[in-house]
């Protein structure tokens, strides 16, 4: 038990989520489909009428194009945040499911990665589905849009990360409202998704930029408007560095409230 | 019983465990030998739990030795655990599976190929009876049949060590004869097991040898029998509401015995000839002759006072 010991064993854990997910999936599914059209219908052609199009960094782009990618990054980060928190934590505290994973051949490197891989395959089969449903409107640009993919497990990967955290530091599930209502709830709304965030006070536009879903929306709308440039390999080193810091951080938290 | 020879499967040596202030475990030292069945017991905060979690490498070692299967815990414990089935105190099956697809992936975090699973995953709902249950949740199962299903599943990597950290608590009696059978069958096929249990009838029933500990401590180690004659004796003597009169031969008399007041219990090799010399002296007491079990000298050895 000395170090820390990850194998490929930690698909097993994955595989067990996969299982379950497997028996309520449709419901599982649904959400992802709907939400994006409701989004649409009421950002997209409510406040399109109000708004038609925008100027963002020089470029003319409709409403409903602005939004859509923020969507979407939006989406990924709800997927993995809350698998790995809500998700884990019953599975953790509620079920003891870990604590039957550590009398088997698992580590808790394992079990931990497990889940914050799977969490971030959660982000990535919601952005299958949205980014279809997206892709219908004509709202993603194609081929560049593909990437928004492999941007999804990156994105999960880092949200995962910060909600096993939080999984690992809280004492009681209702207490996983005040990273929500301090963390996700301010960049669902200011991390530059439906607004520039050219728009903010500059002091604010900085503290936005060190939210990890300003990057993802940035990277994002920029694979769904087509137009790549240099400068968004910022915006990726900061989420590959932002998923270097807390998935390790992620498993050494756990380790720490697992192991006695 | 156990001759030299015999392989240990544990041995443990000066085990320590400590949380923060609190010493769990202060020294615990014992082997356990192939295809024997090892009783740990003792009331609760004993530190039964905590030893039995260092044993499966749950527990990392505030101290001291431990070698299972003749390997370092620190070092091999992922070959350890391949080789090692564990029923834990609380109920962790997985509530979002179904009955067999519990043991499914179950086997899978043992690496074991999927269509393998699935054989041994029937024909272990076969041996513990549930296999009418496969499709059910497990939330639909009784407290019995979870008992037994938490037992299938630690069977699933075929192993040669048996871990179950008291597996009959709460249940009714014929549930726990259920499980019982299930493990004297498994005994039989050369399983070693080591369980914890609050139930003297089962360790009785169940064990080789017994591990009586208090307070992180060994107090007494042997067989039921041994530890019974040791300890109590042959039989034993309760007499309810006891005269003064009385007691005070028992005292002349330099018989082992215990005064609970309303209560005295007379440990002896003879309870018959106790009787047939005292007996006109018990006055409006009441009497009871029987066998010395393991319950008095569990009672004899960790006191009467409740525990948490």
């Amino acid at each position: 038990m000395k170090g820390w010991q990850i194998s490929y064993r930690f698909l097993r854990v994955w595989e067990r989520n996969l299982m379950v997910y497997r028996r309520t999936w449709a419901m599982s599914f649904l959400p992802p489909l709907l939400e994006p059209i409701l989004y649409l219908a009421a950002f997209g052609a409510g406040l399109s009428v109000l708004i038609g199009t925008i100027e963002f960094r020089g470029r003319t782009v409709s409403y409903a194009s602005f939004i859509a990618p923020a969507l979407l990054a939006i989406n990924m980060m709800y997927n993995s945040f809350f698998e790995n928190t809500y998700g884990s934590f019953v599975r953790m505290y509620y079920q003891k499911t870990f604590d039957a994973m550590l009398a088997t051949p698992l580590s808790l490197e394992e079990v931990i990665t497990g889940e914050m891989v799977w969490g971030a395959t959660k982000s990535l089969i919601a952005t299958v589905l949205m980014q279809a449903v997206v892709s219908l409107f004509g709202l993603i640009h194609y081929p560049e849009g593909l990437l928004i993919l492999p941007l999804s497990l990156l994105g999960g990967i880092a949200f995962a990360s910060l909600g096993m955290v939080f999984t690992a530091e809280i004492s009681h599930i209702e207490m996983f409202n005040l990273p929500i209502f301090l963390l996700i709830s301010p960049m669902f709304l200011f991390g530059g998704t439906f607004f520039p965030l050219e728009a903010l006070p500059p002091w604010a536009a900085k503290i936005a930029w060190a939210f990890p879903l300003t990057h993802l929306v940035e990277l994002t709308r920029w694979c769904a408007l087509g137009s790549l440039d240099s400068g968004l390999i910022w915006n990726l080193l900061y989420m590959v560095a932002f998923s270097c810091l807390f998935f390790p951080l992620a498993i050494w938290r756990m380790r720490g409230r697992l192991i006695k | 019983m156990m001759g030299k020879e015999r392989e240990a499967v544990v041995e443990a040596f000066h085990l320590r465990k400590t949380f923060g202030d609190l010493v769990a475990v202060e020294d615990v030292s014992f082997c356990v030998m192939k295809g024997e069945c090892f009783g740990l017991l003792g009331p609760n905060g004993a530190g039964k739990t905590s030893t039995i979690r260092m044993l499966y490498g749950f527990s990392p070692l505030g101290g001291g030795t431990l070698r299972v299967f003749g390997m370092d815990i620190e070092e091999h414990w992922r070959s350890i655990r391949a080789k090692i089935g564990v029923c834990q105190q609380e109920n962790s099956l997985d509530p979002d599976l179904s009955v067999e697809e519990n043991l499914q992936v179950f086997a899978r975090y043992f690496d074991i190929p999927l269509s393998e699973a699935k054989r041994r995953a029937r024909e272990l709902l076969r041996f513990v009876g549930l296999e009418g249950k496969r499709e059910a949740k497990v939330s639909q199962l009784s407290g019995g049949m979870m008992r037994r299903l938490v037992l299938a599943r630690s069977l699933v990597n075929s192993p040669e060590l048996l871990i179950l950290d008291e597996p009959t608590t709460g249940l009714d009696p014929q549930s726990r004869h259920q499980v019982w059978e299930r493990l004297e069958a498994l005994k039989l096929q050369g399983i070693s097991i080591i369980l914890t249990t609050h139930y003297m009838e089962e360790a009785s029933r169940l064990c080789d040898r017994i591990l009586i500990m208090d307070h992180g401590r060994v107090l007494a180690e042997g067989t039921p029998s041994d530890l019974i004659r040791e300890h109590v004796g042959k039989e034993v003597l309760e007499v309810g509401n006891p005269p003064e009169r009385f007691k005070a031969l028992i005292r002349e008399k330099g018989l082992e015995y215990e005064d609970l007041g309303h209560r005295l219990i007379v440990y002896t090799d003879s309870a018959q000839k106790v009787f047939e010399t005292l007996g006109k002296h018990l006055g409006e007491g009441s009497c009871l002759l029987r066998m010395a079990t393991l319950e008095d000298v569990f009672l004899k050895l960790t006191g009467r006072e409740l525990r948490e």
